[in-house]
């Protein structure tokens, strides 16, 4: 009599997650870019455009026009972009016919990173031979300083993009210390070229606000203007030299329009803090909001307005004083289970 | 096919390995020079010649006989296009002897070396690969001055090896040992620039049997 040990075939099932991710297969792709190339003729035929001359952005628009979506993520809208930005880049095999390996040093595992590591300092080894030569002709090392302000290094995920593989924390702070001690070298500037495949440009940080400078009108007097918000209300203010005081709000004198004492200090605020009270008219329009925004917002308006009149300590104490910051508080919405925005509903114990 | 094969085998030298070096090359190399006596390995006893002012001194005549042996193994293995991996965990070499497994048009593995790149070749690299023919220690100890793991991992696989061993080292899984220096700058050049040299004689030896074999 035979015993049946193992009966189940579960045991034999491939695991399919264990091999990784989909490998797209280099045929695979090909066949990806003719599609892509003949649904492009398709939909430009479609349009009653011309096939020879149809651009990504005429394809980004016919697709925008015959599949309309509310969808509010863009990535998740109808999409057809050429196969090799759609299908991330992926290593193909890497051996050949017979096995052998296509790159040296195929077995350490992390062949990329490693090939860079070596070419790194192959570099750093070629500045000191030069370096060498140097001191043995007696000639005197060039020191140019390179820019490092503007520059930053690569980061560990551009660098992981770069290479294609997966980098680690320990690898890639051992990468950066390889590039600073090459950097640090006196006679570098042979390998400039190299070193700049890992550095990239930082952009200006600070993004100085311009004040603007003082208009004049047809009768000669100096004026400025200035926006300002403050919760849903938004304002302009046109500020004008030689004035006598008198504000002006939608055509409206400020007593009428402000019946309330909170709002015109408001306003004045700008004006008595600078010492200007009587010195400056203002003209403003405002919209938008309650009494106690509008009044917000004509004086971030006019704050900004005054600043051309202004020295530049005087508006460092504007700024730390507050009056030039947009006020960023507003409405919070209501959430559902809950009966404002922080409010709760009574807790009934049964 | 099978004559290209079998042709080599019936020579005791047929890639004349004994030309490449003397003994006055081993010695001005220093590859005699060992570590003190107190680092002394007790399976390393049979290659030293002796001992000066607590110095151990390889024996040079052995030295000569097995790296005449370690040489023509790796040439028959170029020959029939085997994988040769060249291994050393040192940091002053590495360099060195990544460009000469480039030069060579072999592999090179100075790194760290990661548990299962070849017990686990296929689930860390991918289904299909093919593993070294042949591994070749410049250096046998790693970096913690332990024997080297790949060289069990060898010998798990079934994959031959040719190794450097110093006084310091265990030569008992190595398949073709070659007591000698293995710390000094210029025996390091030495060794690569023989295994260099024997490598591309035998690929070079093979190019010119398969033209002599398709003019016939």
């Amino acid at each position: 009599t035979l015993r049946l040990i193992c009966t189940s075939t579960a045991v034999q099932k491939r695991n399919v997650g264990a091999s990784g991710p989909e490998k797209y297969t280099e045929a695979f792709i090909k066949k990806q870019i003719e599609e892509f190339n003949l649904g492009k003729r398709h939909l430009a035929n479609m349009m009653g455009e011309d096939p020879e001359t149809f651009t990504q952005e005429d394809i980004d628009r016919a697709i925008a026009y015959l599949f309309p979506s509310g969808l509010f993520d863009k990535q998740a809208r109808p999409l057809m972009k050429h196969p090799t930005e759609v299908f991330p880049e992926q290593r193909k095999i890497q051996w050949g016919e017979d096995g052998r390996p296509f790159h040296f040093l195929f077995y350490t595992g992390k062949q990329s990173y490693y090939s860079l590591m070596h070419e790194t300092y192959e570099k750093f080894l070629n500045v000191q031979k030069h370096q060498d030569q140097l001191t043995a002709q007696d000639l005197p090392l060039q020191r140019e300083k390179r820019n490092l302000a503007g520059s930053r290094w690569l980061t560990k995920i551009e660098l992981e993009e770069m290479l294609l593989e997966k980098v680690s924390d320990d690898d890639y702070s051992r990468f950066i210390q390889l590039l600073q001690k090459l950097v640090a070298l006196p006679c570098a500037d042979i390998e400039e070229k190299y070193i700049q495949k890992f550095s990239k440009e930082v952009p200006v940080q600070l993004q100085k606000v311009v004040i603007e400078p003082l208009q004049h009108d047809e009768r000669g007097v100096a004026f400025s203007t200035g926006e300002g918000k403050r919760k849903t209300a938004r304002a302009t203010a046109v500020v004008y030299d030689n004035g006598t005081g008198k504000i002006t709000v939608n055509g409206i004198d400020i007593l009428h329009y402000f019946p309330v004492l909170q709002d015109r200090e408001q306003l004045l605020f700008p004006f008595q803090f600078l010492g200007r009270i009587g010195k400056h008219d203002m003209v403003c329009t405002v919209s938008g909001g309650g009494r106690s925004a509008q009044a917000g917002a004509i004086r971030l308006a006019s704050a900004k307005a005054l600043r051309s009149f202004v020295t530049e300590k005087e508006v460092e104490f504007m700024r730390q004083a507050g009056l030039l910051t947009v006020d960023p508080r507003v409405k919070e919405r209501k959430k559902p289970g809950q009966e404002g925005p922080r409010r709760k509903f009574t807790w009934k114990k049964r | 096919d099978d004559k290209l094969l079998t042709e080599p085998l019936r020579h005791p030298d047929f890639f004349s390995v004994k030309e490449l070096f003397t003994l006055k090359d081993l010695f001005d190399a220093r590859v005699h020079l060992g570590h003190k006596k107190g680092c002394r390995h007790r399976f390393m006893e049979p290659y030293i010649f002796g001992c000066r002012l607590d110095q151990d001194i390889i024996d040079l005549d052995q030295t000569m006989q097995h790296l005449q042996l370690a040489l023509n193994f790796t040439a028959h293995v170029a020959y029939r296009g085997g994988i040769i991996l060249f291994v050393s965990r040192r940091r002053q070499f590495c360099h060195l002897v990544e460009s000469m497994a480039r030069a060579c048009g072999e592999y090179a593995h100075t790194r760290y070396w990661q548990g299962g790149l070849l017990t686990n070749a296929h689930i860390q690299f991918g289904p299909g690969v093919r593993l070294p023919d042949l591994l070749v220690f410049l250096s046998t100890l790693n970096n913690v001055f332990e024997p080297h793991v790949a060289i069990r991992d060898a010998a798990k696989m079934n994959i031959p090896t040719v190794g450097v061993v110093d006084t310091n080292c265990n030569p008992c899984l190595i398949t073709y040992p070659i007591p000698g220096n293995d710390d000094s700058p210029a025996a390091v050049e030495l060794y690569c620039k023989l295994f260099r040299m024997t490598i591309i004689r035998a690929k070079d030896k093979r190019r010119q049997s398969e033209a002599i074999e398709e003019l016939q």
